[in-house]
């Protein structure tokens, strides 16, 4: 009989803050499985960011510098400049990355910065309340957009993944969904497939994983994955970008 | 025979694996753990050691063996 299934060792034997259900928890572990598999956590540094995750370098087991809410990627940009030999990324929700972020994202993205970018999108604010992200779907009901997100009065939800895919500075972008075994397994490529392109030297590499918020969603943890696959795929179609 | 161990005081309750897993091998516990919540348990009859439940667990409760 042989363990085929545990905690990797980049990610510490610690209780997680995160609420029952929350896609956070996968994405830190995919992370840390990546960062294993390919033997890389005395290189890695991560950036964490304001938001649910805000306290993650407390649940890894390497290297890993705050960021000021958005600023992750100004911050990973000067890191990896002055240390070329350290494999650096950025853990940013929608709020951080594709709100007060937008500049460092674009910006860095448009410099083609060799850095690896995991973008957490679960369509709403998580720690602050549950409010309205530039990623909240087109009706649907938030603290701040309560009878749902309508685009005469909020706009369309910021599709930043293909915005990025636009500069020729990118290497690689590509949406993935913690919705389902697969689907997870498929998101774990994807992260490690953004580490070794860092490794290789071939540019920014960004993977959305679209990232469940049971609690803001006022849905089951259940009912949230499937609320994933029937109707957040639909408006964040999965796949390679580019 | 493949199995898995769970974790009983980091479950948080999420049922995520009891949906996933194809055998239907985990239930929700009548006992409250550490955290005041419901855990899953393991059934233990057929299970394949897919890993699925590891896979989709958010809280890594849970071990697998085969
Ligand atoms: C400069 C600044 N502005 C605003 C905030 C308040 N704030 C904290 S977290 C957050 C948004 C978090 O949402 P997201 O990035 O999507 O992460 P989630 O919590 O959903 O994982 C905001 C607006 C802050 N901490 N700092
Ligand atoms: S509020 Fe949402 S994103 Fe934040 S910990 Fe809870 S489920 Fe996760
Ligand atoms: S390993 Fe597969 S069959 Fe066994 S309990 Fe987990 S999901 Fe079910
Ligand atoms: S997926 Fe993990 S946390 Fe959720 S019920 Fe199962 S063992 Fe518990």
């Amino acid at each position: 009989m042989k363990k085929v299934f545990s905690r990797t060792s980049s990610l510490r034997d610690v209780d997680t803050h995160y609420c029952s259900g929350c896609g956070h928890g996968i994405a830190h572990r995919l992370i840390a499985e990546a960062i294993d598999e390919l033997d890389i956590r005395e290189q890695v540094i991560g950036i964490t960011p304001v938001g649910c995750a805000v306290i993650a370098y407390n649940y890894w087991n390497f290297d890993c510098v705050e960021s000021p809410h958005g600023r992750g990627l100004a911050i990973a940009t000067a890191i990896k400049r002055v240390r070329p030999q350290n494999i650096v990324f950025t853990y940013q929700g929608d709020g951080d990355l594709a709100a007060i972020g937008t500049a460092e994202t674009i910006h860095a993205a448009n410099r083609g910065e060799n850095l690896t970018v995991i973008f957490i999108n679960n369509a709403v604010y998580g720690m602050t309340g549950g409010q309205m992200a530039p990623t909240t779907l087109i009706g649907q009901k938030t603290a701040t957009s309560p009878r749902g997100r309508d685009i005469g009065n909020e706009g369309y939800p910021l599709k930043i993944s293909e915005i990025v895919a636009q500069l020729p500075g990118v290497y690689s972008v590509e949406r993935v969904s913690c919705d389902s075994p697969k689907g997870v397994l498929k998101a774990k490529s994807a992260i490690k497939a953004a580490f070794k392109n860092q490794m290789d030297n071939k540019g920014f590499s960004l993977v959305e994983v679209l990232s469940a918020c049971p609690t803001y969603w006022s849905l089951t943890p259940a009912d949230s994955l499937d609320w994933m696959q029937n109707t957040m795929s639909k408006e964040f179609p999965l796949g390679k970008i580019k | 025979m493949a199995h898995i161990k769970i974790k009983r005081d980091k479950c948080k309750g999420c049922m995520l694996c009891i949906k996933v897993c194809p055998k239907g091998q985990l239930k929700e516990d009548s006992v409250l753990n550490k955290k005041g919540i419901k855990p899953v348990v393991f059934l233990g009859q057929d299970c394949t050691g897919c890993t699925f439940c590891g896979v989709i667990c958010p809280d890594t409760a849970i071990e697998v063996y085969k």
